[in-house]
């Protein structure tokens, strides 16, 4: 009675499988570029600023770009990225990776060398291209530098009749206590001296190791692993500091990192703050209250016959060695540290360039004029001991920041910090 | 009688078949994860992807046994679990007496006081966190606004202040689910046995400790295990609110640190079985109290 047919499966088996094949292939074949995953920035102006050139880029070469988040923490980064690196993951193709890193991600990065030739790597600093380099493999390129900074408030100098900005920290604690005293007075009852990152992260790692070269007292762990960090001159810094917290700087100032500090700074309530350079664009932003009313410069010495030490930070490019599209990733990595971006990033973000010939350019230097300062800055600047120290540095500089932190807080005296410190510096370095 | 035999012998095979598929997987989850936590424990093993595990004995167990961190992070975490435990179910109690007894508008406090509980805690974490903050935070403006503290408190800069507040954000978060649990049992409770007891003249407050009391222990104590076991575990709270901070650790951000930031299996896995057996010792505890009291 009924007539139709069912169509056999003989015949539609075959139809399916062609459709499925298909349906897996053609995007492949219709998008002939890749697509690269790029943990880059966590937010703010660097992470619009690193889509929009990205996306340049993948106009250009006809490949996309889809960025990955991670969060804001150098540490809580490190280890999401730690987790994709252990699980050989291909996910994600290029990092950006923290300058005190290069240890840990070498056994994960493609050697870049083979991407660039000999004067080409020769345009960069080569102190950084020396840190990035473990065992003759350059594990990353360096994309932007960071130096710890001093930013102080040129309208409250004037108006206390200072001349000039402090030499010494001993300088810096009288200068910020007669500013916030007389400020508190005319009624800015949230007016602070002095904000500094004393957060228990990697942060305080920072300032901390500033203060400690200020005063002479080394780097932790010496490049030849001799562990010093249990000495006088380290101990009378980490006190220095400790004198600072409750009184020139908030009593918070043991839970800021880099933001925190920044706002009290930019909100007009400080008169100085210890920072990287990106705070420099967005303080000098024509909707910030206190555009036009600061200025950078070095740190100050830790006493007449201490020195200035500014810690050497900064971010890297590295391309994974678990990529499926190394060479395309490669590329995208060449052009984000070229010298059309790095300049347009330093102008838009006020990040300094890894290229010494930038410092010289005009264009730079008429929106960032304190970048000339930095030349002399930059060459000393003090690296945390990660090359030493390799794949232990978060372990080490765990124990330093913790213990750091717990003398701010005034749950510990310097004397057992710089004790503990080195006991683990002992176990990681036998 | 052969058959009979028989039959059960088919009926005890298809039992085991349509067992087998839970079976395996509690081996899978459970089982061999749990016996590779024991595994690693002995081994030096790091998670960096070139170094080969090797076989070291005991020593992670006398490194965590050894590290004052870890024994203060124990410490954190037994004041958190006591003073957060003890204050959640008195103030659970309260609540679910209030929300017990008859009034109009009783649905909607029933479900408002679940809205700390829904919300997850990380996000209420970062909250309080911004809420405490020593400048510009809420409870610093209005406290000295009204003259309660002379100056504002960085609550978070010291394990002296810091503990208490997040003590305190835990209670908020955790007496709604107390409270939920205990008003299950309290709606169990007869209502003729309050009758009885205004007929005998008993007043409100005997009533609590002659009737309600009594009657809603075991729910009570099945709460306390559940509430102790969280809190003994408790991690978010730390991690978000004074993350890596020393002397403001407990037990499972102490396990993390060495896990994750630091990448050793070894002395992570040790950490995990030395807090295996802590929680242990409490279920051994609770469940010795809770059967001494009902025989």
């Amino acid at each position: 009675m009924n007539n139709y047919q069912l169509p056999s499966y003989g015949r539609i088996l075959p139809r399916c499988i062609l459709a499925a094949v298909a349906a897996v292939f053609m995007p492949a074949a219709l998008h002939a570029g890749a697509t690269i995953h790029f943990a880059g920035p966590a937010g703010g102006a660097e992470l619009d600023f690193t889509k929009k050139v990205a996306e340049e880029w993948a106009q250009k070469t006809g490949n996309t770009v889809q960025m990955i988040s991670r969060p804001n923490d150098t540490t809580q980064a490190l280890q999401q990225f730690q987790q994709y690196w252990s699980a050989r993951s291909g996910d994600v193709d290029v990092y950006q990776v923290d300058v005190i890193w290069q240890g840990i991600c070498a056994p994960h990065a493609v050697d870049l060398k083979k991407y660039y030739k000999d004067d080409e790597l020769s345009q960069y600093f080569p102190r950084i291209i020396e840190n990035d380099t473990v065992k003759g493999k350059l594990v990353s390129i360096p994309w932007f530098v960071d130096a710890g900074i001093l930013y102080y408030r040129t309208d409250l100098l004037k108006k206390y009749g200072y001349t000039g900005p402090p030499k010494t920290w001993e300088e810096l604690a009288e200068m910020a206590k007669k500013i916030q005293d007389g400020e508190r007075k005319d009624g800015k009852s949230d007016f602070y001296g002095f904000v500094f990152q004393g957060k228990s992260s990697e942060t305080v790692t920072c300032d901390a190791i500033e203060w400690v070269v200020s005063f002479g007292g080394g780097t932790i762990i010496e490049p030849d692993k001799k562990i010093s960090i249990n000495n006088p001159n380290a101990i009378k810094a980490l006190e220095t500091a400790k004198s600072w917290v409750g009184t020139i700087a908030p009593s918070g100032v043991v839970t800021y990192d880099e933001e925190p500090s920044r706002n009290v700074w930019q909100s007009g309530n400080a008169a100085f703050m210890r920072n990287w350079p990106y705070a420099y664009a967005l303080g000098q932003d024509p909707k910030s209250p206190i555009s036009g009313k600061f200025d950078v410069t070095v740190l100050p010495k830790g006493g007449a016959d201490g020195k200035n030490a500014a810690c050497l930070g900064g971010w890297q490019l590295m391309v994974s060695a678990y990529s499926k599209n190394a060479d395309v990733a490669a590329d995208l990595v060449k052009f984000l540290s070229s010298p059309e971006i790095q300049k347009r990033r330093a102008i838009e973000l006020s990040q300094l360039p890894t290229r010494p010939s930038l410092y010289t350019d005009s264009d730079i230097l008429a929106k960032n004029g304190w970048f000339k300062n930095m030349t002399e800055v930059l060459p000393n600047a003090v690296a945390r001991p990660s090359t030493v120290t390799g794949a232990d540095y978060n372990q080490i500089s765990t124990a330093f920041f913790q213990n750091v932190n717990q003398v701010l807080s005034g749950t510990e005296s310097a004397q057992d910090a710089v004790k503990n410190v080195e006991k683990v510096g002992k176990r990681l370095m036998h | 009688m052969i058959k009979e035999i028989d039959l059960y012998a088919r009926q005890k095979r298809l039992a085991w078949f349509l067992i087998a598929p839970s079976v395996l997987v509690v081996l899978i989850i459970i089982a061999y994860p749990t016996i590779q936590v024991f595994v690693y424990s002995f081994m030096k093993y790091k998670l960096d992807g070139v170094t080969p595990p090797s076989f070291v004995g005991l020593d992670n167990y006398s490194f965590v046994l050894t590290d004052p961190d870890w024994w203060s992070a124990v410490i954190n975490t037994l004041i958190f679990t006591f003073v957060s435990v003890i204050l959640e179910s008195v103030l659970g109690l309260a609540i679910a007496m209030v929300a017990n007894s008859k009034f109009k508008g009783r649905t909607i406090l029933r479900v408002a006081i679940l809205v700390p509980w829904a919300i997850p805690t990380v996000v209420s974490s970062k909250v309080w966190q911004w809420m405490v903050n020593d400048i510009y935070g809420v409870i610093n403006i209005v406290l000295a606004d009204l003259h309660i503290i002379p100056q504002k408190i960085a609550w978070l800069a010291t394990p002296a202040t810091a503990l208490p507040v997040i003590i305190a954000v835990d209670v908020w978060k955790a007496t709604p689910f107390m409270a939920l649990l205990l008003l299950a049992g309290l709606q169990l409770i007869p209502k003729d046995l309050y009758e009885a007891g205004s007929i005998d003249g008993a007043n409100k407050v005997r009533q609590f400790w002659a009737i309600t009391l009594p009657l809603v222990t075991p729910t009570l104590l099945v709460a306390l295990v559940f509430r102790t076991l969280d809190a003994l575990r408790v991690f978010d709270i730390f991690y978000v609110m004074v993350g890596g901070k020393g002397g403001l650790e407990t037990m499972a951000v102490y396990n993390q640190q060495q896990l994750v930031s630091f990448l050793d299996a070894g002395v992570g896995s040790a950490t995990s079985v030395i807090i295996l057996i802590v929680i242990m010792l409490f279920v051994i505890l609770y469940t010795r109290f809770s059967r001494t009291s009902f025989e």
